[in-house]
């Protein structure tokens, strides 16, 4: 155990240094800018919240993207009745999320299986459909809530902050949470949350949610009423959805209804099961793959890839950029699939199997392999 | 009076439609246990087949359009109907019922291929891992499309016969203004037929026999010395086929693009789950219950006592069928519940 | 499960202040480095190098990804004819023309590009890759209005220029107006206002419509237009009905126009939507209809030659309005269609046409104002009248930035003479019919605010 607890200790350790130091060893993969930095670590925290439920219960829900989209709008609707601090709207954000998920979690988990998916997908694509029309007031649509002039800001009027006739930004006591320090703030938030997932995993909690997760019925006989433990995952990795959510209206203050589509709910499920399901960094790394295809893949065109080819001989250059044409630009989402498809069939558990395959080829797979895995247990009984 | 008939023969058409391509979706669900992403690809490249086989049936001749000088404009006339001037034009005009016949070797091959070359090997492998893999290959076979017939969709006309509509109160005798497109009633039969056929195979041919056994218990039924994986990739084939067709009819009413499977897939998840898992009467049921109650909730009456509820009624009704009935309409015990 | 010792139980307090200082020294050290090294004159500013990078964002995924790809065939267009390559298209027609074929500003074009997927959280996070990591100073394109007021709110808050693309939402310029936003496109209220006069001509005054809306803002504000200049030569409102975005198959909306009073159907949807609603509009019959002793007619709104191309021969005789479209004779329209048509084959969409004049439109500003600072950028746009792009005598309004030129009302083809040749123009209809007070009621309860240039 001691052994054990001092690994989680260097697991810790290394995740700080390799979060705070992003902007220095992302910067050969072209993704040092902090817009991109920013969406690592709110999807991180998204995935890691993802991972409480899905990782240690084993409930695969298809609606976390509801919680996000709450998230969102709680936190822009606190910019613009209260203020423009972003403390207040981050807290908003989880409470706002956590009541959600409360009412959604406690409905959806009577059922199990496919059935809990399907639930819990329900209420996401009804939060979305209403709120891309009939909740026009609430949420502004397709728009998306954006912040206004003549928002009231109440406190910050009251502070004396003037309305200027260019929009406020969001800040934490009067530093801007754009740009760079608006990563480091994610950053801190995306270790805390690590930390607390740390904990939770470690803790009798966590042991509970993954004896749940081996076995609900043995779990039932022995005269455990499982659904708190379930419903408190459930929350909490929908409070962890709501402040992802939160922190993406910190760095860049709108919300849209798309955010609760299906189809972001199913990001997160790719990006869970892509890292590693039930491990800690696992989520991490899906979410950051992912979000790297989207916004660096997408963005090379021909001009570019004739550049990257200058130094091959003509007739040669042109070949490799028509054939690497074919998979970024406009057609980064092929990548993306050959991804999924190579990534699952040669590493079944996902990019962490692959890690833990080269820790062992470089003969230290002894030690990290406990605290990696935290719940490897998802092997074949989770087949139904 | 008419409004209601009307509606009931809208969601008749949607139902059929949300049947057929959750018929596929459950057989491969209830028998094979693989939650495949990868369905509405099926049905997407069903309907990419009609287009591929009208592209073929109307290649051209282009004649230049000399009013334009700045870049090269054509009108192209089909060599069928310069070659043949009599039979040419009306292959042409039934290119979507005749593509049928190219497509069911097409997704058969498909669907054999699949299971062969993918989905065996995920059997064993837990759903998150079923899930990433079908949906990786959902996406490479959409962006494999969108990159030969671009992102547009392409329409597709139903035969001239059947582009207009049937005057069925002049026909049955009921009401007074129901017409209905004929290619809308040619649907619904055809989707009558193919369940029909799918329900007959399994009940009434000893293959069918062994697979519904399979469905019931895969591990006894290979006790029983039984080649269980042979049959169900044979299985699977079917699936794929039943997609493709479904894909195939469908094009004249909505015309098809890159991006139509996944348009179907969160819809057909729900439609199979409504009707419960490991059940084909279930999965039929829920397609037309949905396809009803959503045209009646479209009623402009009900709009306007419940705002908005045409957004939501078919997930409104997954959640109150689920909370009601623990396994959906029809779904037996045990199947996908943990 | 016994075991209720967690090895993290060993974090003290200090343990956590320790830690937090520490990141603390880390996060500050790189914020040196985070504003541009130029000094703080302005964002991006490209200072002495040889090159300036535009920022063409566009979705080349989802369901515009064919006339994203055709806007950036248009902006690549632009480049080459701004960098001097090329036959120069309409910069040998545009008036008046400060460019002089050699960059902007002596400055070689540079382009990135990006995928807006048409979703807001998309086209926002590559419009930010722009911004923050390629310095670009100018971001354009998009296929949307949702899109188009969520990047032009960004660029409002970063500080470089939005030169909107194809956007028909009223609130583009209305109640989402930005300092540092400018629309080229027309919009809703512009299509009702030409459409009306040629409705009332061509369908008379007794009509009742019906419309089918798109439930989403620009759908609403399309059908208020609508609405709006169709009472105005008589018409009445029979019924305006909201359709879920995406629905795919409308038949539960279309049946009950069948036994309605109707006599017109409006379908106020674009791409996709409009492709499938017109489709199968046609398949229930009601062209074949007569109500009331008239024939009944189909109206869309916003039409696009890709859109019709889509819906194949339902579109025949549909009247709408668009932007522009390659067979006009004017000498801008004609240079243009002929650089686009030499270099891709095809002639180029209304979307292509309005991304190809905004980068124009851009650098000419700039090489006026003799500088990219954004505010100076936008002095030089305001109120800047301009010809020979394609749309006659052209002004960039001042109070909203919005361009006010001549309407084209269109019709379907009845005998395509080739697979391009799908709309026909019935009429161009004058600035001064389409034009509006700035605060007319649509378009209010927005302020431009001051324009920004990303110094602060």
């Amino acid at each position: 155990m001691n052994k054990s607890a001092t690994s989680d200790w260097l697991l810790f350790l290394c995740f700080t240094v390799a979060v705070l130091a992003m902007p220095i060893w992302l910067k050969p993969f072209g993704a040092d800018y902090p817009d991109l930095m920013q969406r690592f670590a709110i999807f991180g925290i998204f995935a890691i919240g993802f991972n409480i439920l899905f990782g240690l219960t084993g409930y695969l829900s298809f609606g976390h993207a509801a919680f996000l989209g709450a998230g969102s709008y709680a936190a822009l609707w606190s910019y613009k009745l209260l203020t423009m601090n972003v403390i207040p709207a981050v807290i908003f954000s989880i409470i706002i999320a956590g009541i959600f998920a409360f009412l959604i979690g406690f409905v959806s988990l009577r059922r199990s299986g496919i059935y809990f998916s399907i639930l819990t997908l329900a209420f996401a694509q009804m939060s979305y459909n209403l709120a891309y029309s009939v909740l026009m007031p609430i949420t502004n649509g397709e728009t998306g809530l954006q912040l206004n002039l003549a928002d009231p800001r109440i406190l910050d009027r009251a502070a004396g902050i003037e309305a200027t006739n260019s929009l406020p930004l969001p800040n934490i006591f009067g530093v801007a949470t754009t740009g760079m320090p608006g990563f480091y703030f994610c950053a801190v938030i995306l270790i805390i949350g690590f930390f607390i997932a740390l904990r939770i995993t470690r803790s009798p909690f966590g042991m509970m949610l993954k004896a749940i997760k081996s076995n609900q019925t043995r779990m039932a006989y022995t005269g455990f009423n499982t659904r708190p433990y379930l419903l408190w995952a459930f929350v909490i990795s929908g409070m962890y959805a709501g402040l992802a959510g939160g922190l993406m209206a910190v760095t860049d203050p709108l919300a849209g209804a798309e955010r609760m589509q299906w189809t972001a709910s199913g990001e997160v499920v790719l990006m869970t099961i892509l890292g590693g399901v039930g491990t800690l960094i696992g989520p991490v790394l899906g979410a950051a793959l992912i979000k790297y295809f989207e916004n660096i893949f997408s963005s090379f065109n021909k001009s570019e890839l004739q550049e990257v080819f200058a130094f091959l001989p003509e007739g040669l250059a042109d070949i490799m950029v028509s054939v690497s044409s074919m998979f970024v630009g406009k057609s980064w989402h092929l990548t993306l699939g050959l991804v999924f498809m190579i990534v699952v069939i040669f590493l079944p558990g996902g990019i962490m199997e692959g890690v833990r395959r080269m820790g062992r080829m470089f003969g230290i797979g002894k030690a990290p392999k406990e605290p990696l895995s935290v719940a490897n247990t998802q092997g074949s009984q989770a087949n139904g | 009076m008419d409004a209601i008939l009307l509606q009931i023969l809208n969601g008749l058409d949607k139902g059929a439609a949300y049947a057929l391509i959750a018929l596929g979706l459950t057989l491969v669900f209830g028998t094979l246990g693989v939650v495949n992403f990868a369905h509405g690809a099926l049905f997407m490249l069903g309907a990419f087949c009609a287009v591929t086989f009208n592209l073929v049936l109307s290649s051209s001749t282009k004649v230049r359009d000399e009013s334009v000088t700045l870049f090269e404009a054509y009108k192209e006339v089909p060599i069928l109907e310069t070659k043949f001037p009599n039979i040419g034009p009306v292959i042409l005009d039934y290119s979507i019922p005749l593509s049928i016949i190219v497509a069911i070797p097409f997704m058969l091959m498909i669907g054999l291929l699949m299971e062969r070359g993918l989905i065996r090997h995920f059997y064993k492998r837990p759903h998150a891992d079923q899930i990433l893999v079908t949906f990786g290959l959902a996406i490479v076979v959409q962006e494999i499309i969108k990159h030969y017939y671009g992102a547009n969709p392409i329409p597709q006309a139903a035969p001239m016969a059947f582009a207009g509509s049937a005057n069925l109160s002049a026909m049955l005798g009921i009401g007074e203004g129901i017409v209905y497109p004929w290619w809308r009633l040619i649907y619904l039969a055809f989707s009558l037929l193919i369940i029909a056929g799918v329900f007959a195979f399994l009940h009434l041919t000893t293959f069918g026999m062994v697979v519904r056994a399979g469905m019931q218990d895969r591990e006894m039924v290979g006790m029983l010395g039984i080649n269980i994986q042979r049959r169900f990739s044979i299985v699977f084939g079917l699936a794929a086929v039943v997609a493709g067709l479904a894909g195939v009819m469908y094009t004249p009413i909505l015309p098809p693009d890159y991006h139509i499977g996944m348009d179907f897939l969160v819809l057909s998840f729900v439609v199979v789950v409504v009707g419960g898992m490991g059940s084909l009467g279930g999965a039929v049921l829920a397609g037309f219950l949905l396809g009803i109650l959503q045209s009646f909730a479209s009623m402009t009456e009900v709009k306007s006592i419940l705002p908005g509820i045409d957004q939501i009624i078919i997930y409104l009704v997954a959640v109150v069928v689920l909370l009601v009935l623990p396994r959906g309409l029809m779904g037996r015990k045990g199947v996908m519940e943990d | 499960m016994s075991n209720k010792k967690t090895p993290l139980n060993t974090w003290t307090r200090r343990d956590v202040l320790k830690a937090s200082a520490a990141s603390t020294a880390i996060a500050g050290a790189p914020m040196f480095f985070t504003r541009n090294a130029y000094g703080a004159d302005y964002l991006n500013n490209p200072g002495d190098a040889s090159s300036v990078t535009l920022g063409f964002n566009v979705p080349q995924s989802g369901a515009y990804a064919d006339e994203g790809a055709d806007e950036l065939r248009a902006y690549q267009l632009a480049v080459e004819h701004l960098n001097g390559e090329g036959d120069g298209g309409m910069m040998n027609t545009m008036q008046p023309s400060a460019l002089k074929g050699n960059g902007i500003l002596g400055k070689k074009v540079e382009y990135v590009t990006g995928d807006t997927q048409t979703k807001s959280d998309a086209a926002r996070a590559s419009a930010k890759r722009m911004i923050e990591k390629d310095g670009a100073v100018m971001i354009t394109g998009g296929s949307s209005s949702g899109v188009a007021v969520a990047v032009q709110g960004l660029c409002q808050e970063a500080g470089v220029i939005f030169m909107a693309g194809l956007t028909h939402s009223n609130d583009t310029t209305g109640k989402d107006r930005k300092a540092n936003g400018f629309r080229h496109f027309f919009n809703g209220y512009m299509s009702g206002a030409a459409l009306g006069p040629v409705l009332e001509k061509a369908y008379g005054k007794e009509r009742r419509a019906y419309h089918l809306t798109a439930d989403y803002n620009w759908g609403w504000t399309q059908e208020a237009s609508i609405v709006a200049s169709t009472e105005n030569i008589g018409w009445t409102t029979d019924q305006t009905v909201k359709t879920p975005v995406g629905a795919g198959d409308f038949s539960q909306y279309i049946t009950p126009i069948l036994n309605s009073d109707a006599d017109t159907l409006v379908l106020n949807h674009y791409g996709k939507d409009m492709i499938n609603s017109l489709t199968q509009a046609v398949q229930f019959g009601l062209r074949d209809k007569s109500v009331n002793g008239k024939d009944f007619q189909i109206i869309v709104p916003l039409y696009s030659r890709l859109m019709a191309q889509g819906a194949g021969d339902n579109v025949k005789g549909i009247f709408g309005s668009t932007n522009w479209h390659w067979s006009l004779q004017d000498e801008g329209s004609k240079a243009f269609v002929k650089s686009f048509g030499a270099k891709y084959g095809n002639p180029p969409s209304q979307a292509a046409h309005t991304c190809y004049v905004q980068a124009l439109l851009y650098a000419d500003a700039v090489e006026r104002a003799g500088t990219f600072e954004p505010c100076q950028v936008v002095a030089a746009l305001e109120g800047h009248k301009f010809d020979g792009m394609g749309n006659g005598p052209t002004e960039y309004r001042a109070e909203d930035h919005q361009c006010f030129k001549d309407v084209l009302v269109v019709k379907g083809k009845e005998n395509p003479s080739s697979q391009f040749d799908l709309l026909e123009i019935v009429e161009v209809t004058p600035r001064a019919q389409v034009e509006y007070p700035h605060d007319h009621e649509m378009f209010s309860g927005g302020a431009l605010g001051s324009c920004n240039n990303g110094a602060a």
